[in-house]
This record gives C-alpha cells, sequence and structure tokens, in this order.
C-alpha cells in the first residue's frame, strides 16, 4: 500500500478509536506504528509523545506531526493532521445536529462503556511492553513511578515535563563538564 | 464571522499547553466569556459530547462551536484555526529533533523524558481504569466493565487481533450485554 495513504489511514483509525484525552493515542501509537508497521521504535515514540507533550496544542494532532514528518517529511506531516482532525470534524459535526438525543441515548452510552474498558486494556498493555524491557534499570523505574505519582497526585503535566528536562539538562551538563 | 471563528481557535491552541482538558479553561473563555458563542449549560453539553466521541477535545470543541454559529465552513475555519499554531511550532520541533540528535545536551534530556513520559502515560490508564470500574464513584463498582477490561487485555496479548479491534469488540459486547437485558 502506498506509504501516504498508509499514514493518513491509520492516524484516521487511531484518531476514531481515542475518546476522552491525550494519552490514549499511546496505545494505539505503538499498536500501529510500533508493532504491526515498524516505521518507528519504541524508544523514538517516547521521544514523540515527549515532544508533543512539551508544545501547545492538542497532544494528538502534535504526535501526529511529529510521526508525519519523521515517517514521510512535509507530506507526511500534511497526511497525518488531515487523518487526525477528519474524524472528530465529521463525528462533531454531524453530532452537533442532534447532541441532545445522543447525550440521553442508552444504546450510546453502553457501547462507549464498553469500548471504555477496551480502551483502558490497551493503554494497559502498552505501557507493560514499555516498562519490561527496562525491569533491571532502578534508575528509570524510579523515575517513571515518581512521575506517575505526581501525576496522580494532580501536578500539572506541563510542571512534570519541564522538571524532566532541568533534570536531563542537568545530567548532561554533568557529563560535559565530568571529561 | 470565520476569521473571528479562526482566531479565537488559534489562542486556544496557542496556549493550551499540556493536552486534553487543560485547554478547557480557554475554551470557555473564548466561546462563554469573550464571544457568547455559547451558553453555560451548551459549554457543560460540549464537554459531555467531547468525551462521547472520538479525537481531541479543542477540535471538538473547535467542530462544536463553528457548526452551532457558522455550519461547516464555520467547523473548517474553526478547526484550522486550532491546529494551525501546533503545526508551526511542532514542525519547528521536528526539525531540531532531526539536526540535535545525537549532541549530548538533547539525548539526555530525552533519555530521561522517556521514562517520565512512561509513567504519566502510567498515570493515564491508572485513571481511565479507575473511571471504567467504578463510573459513579467508589460506592458503584461495574464488575461487567472489569470483565470486559481482562478479556480486551488477554486478547492483546495473547492474539494478533490489534487495538482497534479489540476496542470495537468490547463495546460491541456491552451493547449486546445491554440489549439481552444484563446489564
Amino acid at each position: 500500500m502506498n506509504r501516504l495513504f498508509q499514514l493518513f489511514w491509520t492516524n484516521f483509525t487511531i484518531s476514531l478509536c481515542t475518546f476522552g484525552g491525550g494519552y490514549v493515542i499511546a496505545g494505539f501509537m505503538k499498536d500501529s506504528f510500533v508493532d504491526k508497521l515498524h516505521w518507528i521504535d519504541n524508544e523514538e515514540m517516547l521521544d514523540i509523545i515527549a515532544l508533543a507533550q512539551s508544545a501547545p496544542g492538542a497532544i494528538a494532532v502534535n504526535t501526529a506531526i511529529l510521526v508525519g514528518w519523521k515517517t514521510a517529511g512535509f507530506a507526511g506531516m500534511l497526511v497525518s493532521v488531515l487523518g487526525t482532525i477528519l474524524p472528530p470534524l465529521l463525528v462533531l459535526g454531524v453530532i452537533s445536529r442532534f447532541y441532545e438525543a445522543f447525550i440521553s441515548n442508552r444504546y450510546a452510552a453502553l457501547l462507549l462503556r464498553g469500548m471504555q474498558a477496551g480502551v483502558t486494556a490497551v493503554i494497559v498493555s502498552a505501557v507493560t511492553d514499555m516498562i519490561l524491557p527496562q525491569k533491571n534499570s532502578v534508575l528509570w523505574l524510579l523515575l517513571a513511578a515518581v512521575a506517575c505519582g505526581l501525576s496522580l497526585a494532580g501536578v500539572n503535566v506541563m510542571y512534570i515535563i519541564l522538571g524532566a528536562i532541568v533534570l536531563g539538562l542537568a545530567g548532561a551538563w554533568r557529563q560535559v563538564h565530568a571529561r | 464571522m470565520l476569521a473571528e471563528l479562526f482566531f479565537a481557535f488559534f489562542q486556544v491552541g496557542l496556549f493550551a499547553i499540556g493536552g486534553g482538558y487543560a485547554a478547557l479553561p480557554l475554551i470557555r473563555e473564548q466561546t462563554v466569556t469573550v464571544h457568547h458563542w455559547l451558553s453555560t449549560s451548551q459549554f457543560t453539553d460540549l464537554v459531555t459530547i467531547s468525551q462521547m466521541t472520538p479525537g481531541p477535545i479543542a477540535i471538538n470543541s473547535a467542530t462544536f462551536v463553528g457548526m452551532q454559529t457558522a455550519g461547516i465552513p464555520g467547523a473548517i475555519a474553526a478547526t484550522l484555526g486550532c491546529i494551525f499554531p501546533s503545526v508551526i511550532i511542532v514542525s519547528l520541533l521536528a526539525l531540531l529533533w532531526k539536526k540535535l540528535r545525537g549532541s549530548i545536551w538533547w539525548d539526555t534530556t530525552l533519555k530521561t523524558l522517556r521514562p517520565v513520559v512512561t509513567g504519566l502515560i502510567a498515570a493515564a490508564g491508572l485513571q481511565l481504569l479507575l473511571t471504567a470500574l467504578f463510573p459513579k464513584g467508589l460506592s458503584s463498582f461495574d464488575s461487567w466493565a472489569l470483565i470486559l477490561f481482562l478479556l480486551s487485555f488477554v486478547l492483546l496479548r495473547k492474539t494478533r487481533l490489534g487495538a482497534v479491534k479489540v476496542m470495537v469488540i468490547a463495546g460491541g459486547l456491552m451493547l449486546g450485554l445491554g440489549l439481552l437485558h444484563i446489564v
């Protein structure tokens, strides 16, 4: 299949599946771009999410921009963004006409409740795959646990990311000056 | 009108750092306080719809407000405004990524960010799990959600179905249980 079309279609289906928030996309991205297509590796995927999180705007859109550039340059970026914004544009475009009926529909709520359980499994499974290769690295696990705890305690994600950037730069400074 | 929609959501796209719910106060300010495009109760509806439909909350809001105020052209203008700052800023980041890769500053920073991002994703997963299992607070345990979560997890780890199909199966099963009056 044509690479650009595949990029568009993958982003389109991922966007169609991301209910209720940015990080859901991480699970689906790993499933498609790392495990199935092998276009990016696990580390690159985490880099992409870190960069997407450090810039303004929706994480899903930022992630699509980076994946597009990384896998197929400027044209890749354009089709990725298009694939990401089309599903919400189409779905919301239709629903905004009769949204009161949709909000109170019992079957829509049931379908959603089941999909919510499925989405959760996708994220938990992706996190499992990210942690397993690092199971012997104490520092890595400690950093992950601290970030997880801070986020659960309600600390703004932006501050956690900024803290990590400062920590990383300090580490680089030490390495430069140790020589 | 279209230009107003574009620039209102341009500001949302430019200043919403951190994603997702960080954008909500900004969207509220632009659509309810500054421009009076939505009433307070319409804004609450918008948040509910965003949780029930695919896509980022900022894009959903842009489409919804655009449709309500100026139809399809409005939806497109607001959405483009919303993604425009991201396209510019993140493309510059992509360029930096390509240029600075291999430098000790860039590599060490990303090396520190990787476990941190994993932790953040894990936190989001835990929050989702809690919401799925206890939809209305700790006294409302949803055992069917737990069964579907475990089933989806096993399907993901042991079969080659993939995330999208597994999610559709979970949704379909819950709908089926509802139609059979089990849940």
